[in-house]
């Protein structure tokens, strides 16, 4: 019984990858400029972002190790695969500045010279896992001495070590491999993928981030991910039942640099091109803020909210980085009441959630002075004041847009996160998965009728 | 039969176990009481192998336990239910269960225990997919109890399974400890409930500040004057 319905699942869960791929296939090779390019830059980008996410909600949501070295990880997978795949002919170009560099062979070239498009195929999975195997050896290492930290200590000791190995990836006498602190860049990209004429530039990413993340919910659910959550849950009591916390810490620190790994060979293969100094903190910042966003200890949240920051930070809200000014009087008070009609909506929005839970603005208590409940009443008053200002904005003369410029897109990323861990601390989804959520109104429904029995 | 042998324990200087020797012998409760800090959950902790040693030895069934892996003497039959619960909350009552037989690699056996755990502690079956911290007190307790059991231990050791519970649901785990017994478990059990422990006990210690100064059956011990004055709360008149 148990076992018949698992195989339903799990033929079920093949049909909906499957329709993935088709419809991320077709939005590829639809003619003309139907699909806008950004959609598929945002698919691709937020199916690799959503790996990397993953590979963090492993180690910081079910493990309970707060790691940040995620960046490093993904720095040393992306250096792994490109050195690996130039193509022998560009490496003297590329290598320009150490004259000899480059391995003087392309494991991709090779393979998919011998075998064609199957050899392609074979060729990057081969240098995905290398490139992921590279940044487990290094967990490995790094682990010996950090894992024995706790909290917030092994935060800043893997924070530190990813800035080490930015540093030493441009290290002048890891020239002739790394290029130094220049551009590698003529490597096999997820655009030399086609079938025929079919192009598979936005499948590919979506097929190998699906995989690994496919691999990881298997880990998850297995006993080692159980073991892996008990630790999260209570150390002690974990090694009580003979979980050897030592080895699991490292093999789930190693697991999620492999995919941390890859998921960098796979940036890499996005953007056509490698340099060290991309993987800064801010990376790993970022990440953080999928995996919080869309829930810690859920595999489901961490690729929503990838796909949902991708497409704010490279579409959605570009335009909180561009200087702007209006055209003409018309326009102005278009976009004023569309900014009052907003702000309305959201204060609404907040009354009603405060009438749903039985919250009042002034608290009346039977005796003494009445309390006020500050919180809404502050944002009642900025509520007030942004009408004031949008007013105020209508009637004066200036047709430029205020706050838009570069770097505005950060501050709205900063002011999203304070109120994510401040008001919806569970993220999207909390520790649930999308699969569950049918589940658990089973359950609820069973236990109500145990209730009645 | 564990035999614990001239035991000493010491946490950085303070010595918790100054050498103690006791003997659990199969099929028998054995109980260890004391005030707190007599070092009761040490001597539990350290025949787990959570706490290391200073010298002297436990041997169970003739193989010393002292210097080997948690894994290991988990795997030799030995479970520690420990002190304060500490089932993992965020987890399902069923996932709890199963990481108790994490060593285990036979599912058909898992299965087995686990349907014999579900009968001795129907609720857990009632609640197999709630997660553990949303348990009350005493659930939680049985819980930790059916997860120990899961590695189907030959000795069971329970470390304070009365501790913040209602007197009725005391009696229930005292009544299930036995039940569990009668079916060929040993258990060495640790309370500060000294008056209970000492009524089912075939065999008693009493451990101060890490000596043991007492020994006997546990109805010898429920009648000794030295120990009702200092942990049955009866005052001599």
């Amino acid at each position: 019984m148990m076992k018949k319905n698992d195989h339903k699942k799990s033929w079920i869960a093949l049909l909906i990858a499957v329709a993935v791929l088709v419809v991320v296939g077709l939005l590829d090779n639809l003619p003309g400029k139907i699909v806008p390019s950004m959609l598929l830059t945002v698919l691709q980008k937020g199916a690799i972002y959503a790996l990397v996410a993953v590979s963090m909600n492993l180690l910081n949501g079910f493990t309970g190790l707060f790691s940040l070295g995620q960046a490093g990880f993904m720095l040393l997978g992306a250096y792994t695969y490109a050195v690996l795949t130039v193509p022998v002919a560009r490496q003297a170009s590329v290598y320009q500045r150490y004259p000899g560099g480059g391995l003087g062979f392309s494991i991709t070239e090779s393979l998919s010279g011998a075998m064609g498009q199957f050899g392609l195929l074979l060729g990057v999975i081969l240098c995905l896992i290398l490139a992921g195997c590279v940044a487990g050896l290094f967990a490995w290492l790094i682990g010996l001495p950090v894992l024995k930290l706790k909290s917030d200590y092994l935060a800043i000791a893997t924070l530190g070590f990813a800035e080490i190995l930015r540093a030493v990836v441009q290290y002048d006498k890891l020239g002739p491999v790394t290029n130094g602190s220049n551009l590698l860049y003529g490597f096999t990209g997820f655009t030399d993928f086609h079938l025929g004429s079919l192009k598979l530039t936005t499948v590919m990413p979506f097929f190998f981030a699906g995989l690994c993340i496919l691999v990881v919910v298997l880990l998850i659910n297995s006993t080692y991910g159980r073991a892996f959550k008990a630790i999260r849950d209570d150390e002690v009591a974990a090694e009580a039942m003979g979980i050897n916390l030592a080895k699991h810490k490292r093999m789930s620190f190693m697991i999620s640099s492999f995919f941390a790994g890859v998921s960098g060979a796979l940036l890499a293969m996005f953007q056509a091109s490698v340099q060290a100094t991309a993987f800064k903190a801010a990376m790993t910042y970022e990440i953080l803020l999928i995996v919080v966003i869309g829930g810690i200890g859920s595999i489901s949240g961490s690729v929503i909210a990838s796909f949902l920051f991708v497409g704010c930070s490279e579409w959605w809200l570009r335009f909180l980085d561009n200087e702007t000014i209006l055209q003409n009087f018309g326009v102005k008070v278009k976009f004023a009441v569309v900014l009052g009609i907003l702000v309305v909506a959201a204060a609404a929005l907040g009354l009603w959630n405060m009438k749903r839970k039985g919250k009042k603005l002034i608290i009346r208590a039977a005796q003494g002075r009445p309390t006020v409940n500050w919180g809404p009443v502050l944002g009642l008053g900025l509520v007030l004041a942004a009408l004031l200002w949008d007013v105020w904005f209508v009637i004066s003369p200036n047709l430029k847009l205020p706050l838009l410029r570069s770097g505005f897109r950060m501050v709205v990323f900063s002011v999203v996160i304070m109120i994510v861990v401040l008001f919806f601390r569970e993220g999207i989804m909390g520790d649930k998965e999308l699969w569950d959520l049918g589940k658990k109104k089973r359950s609820a429904k069973a236990k109500a009728g145990a209730g009645n029995e | 039969m564990l035999k614990i042998d001239n035991l000493k324990v010491s946490y950085g200087g303070i010595h918790a176990l100054r050498g103690i020797s006791m003997e659990v012998p199969d099929g028998k409760i054995v109980t260890l009481i004391g005030a707190n800090g007599a070092g009761k959950s040490t001597t539990l902790r350290t025949i787990t192998g959570l706490v290391k040693a200073d010298s002297g030895s436990i041997q169970w069934n003739g193989s010393e336990l002292l210097g080997r892996s948690i894994d290991h003497i988990i795997s030799q039959g030995i479970a520690l239910s420990p002190e304060g619960r500490r089932v993992f909350a965020d987890l399902t009552v069923l996932e709890n269960l199963k990481i108790g037989a994490y060593l285990r690699r036979n599912k058909a056996e898992i299965e087995k225990d686990l349907n014999w755990v579900y009968e001795l502690f129907p609720r857990l079956k009632e609640r197999s997919w709630q997660l553990a911290g949303t348990l009350s007190g005493g659930e939680q307790q049985m819980l930790a109890v059916g997860r120990a059991l899961m590695s189907r231990p030959k000795l069971m050791m329970l470390d304070e399974p009365s501790l913040g519970l209602a007197p009725l649901v005391v009696q229930d785990i005292f009544k299930i400890i036995q039940e569990i017994n009668k079916l060929g478990v040993t258990v060495l059990l640790i309370e500060q409930n000294a008056n209970m422990a000492l009524k089912i006990a075939d065999l008693a210690y009493v451990l101060e500040t890490g000596n043991i100064t007492l020994s006997g059956t546990g109805a010898e011990l429920l009648t000794n004057e030295k120990v009702k004055e200092a942990y049955l709360g009866k005052r001599k008149d």
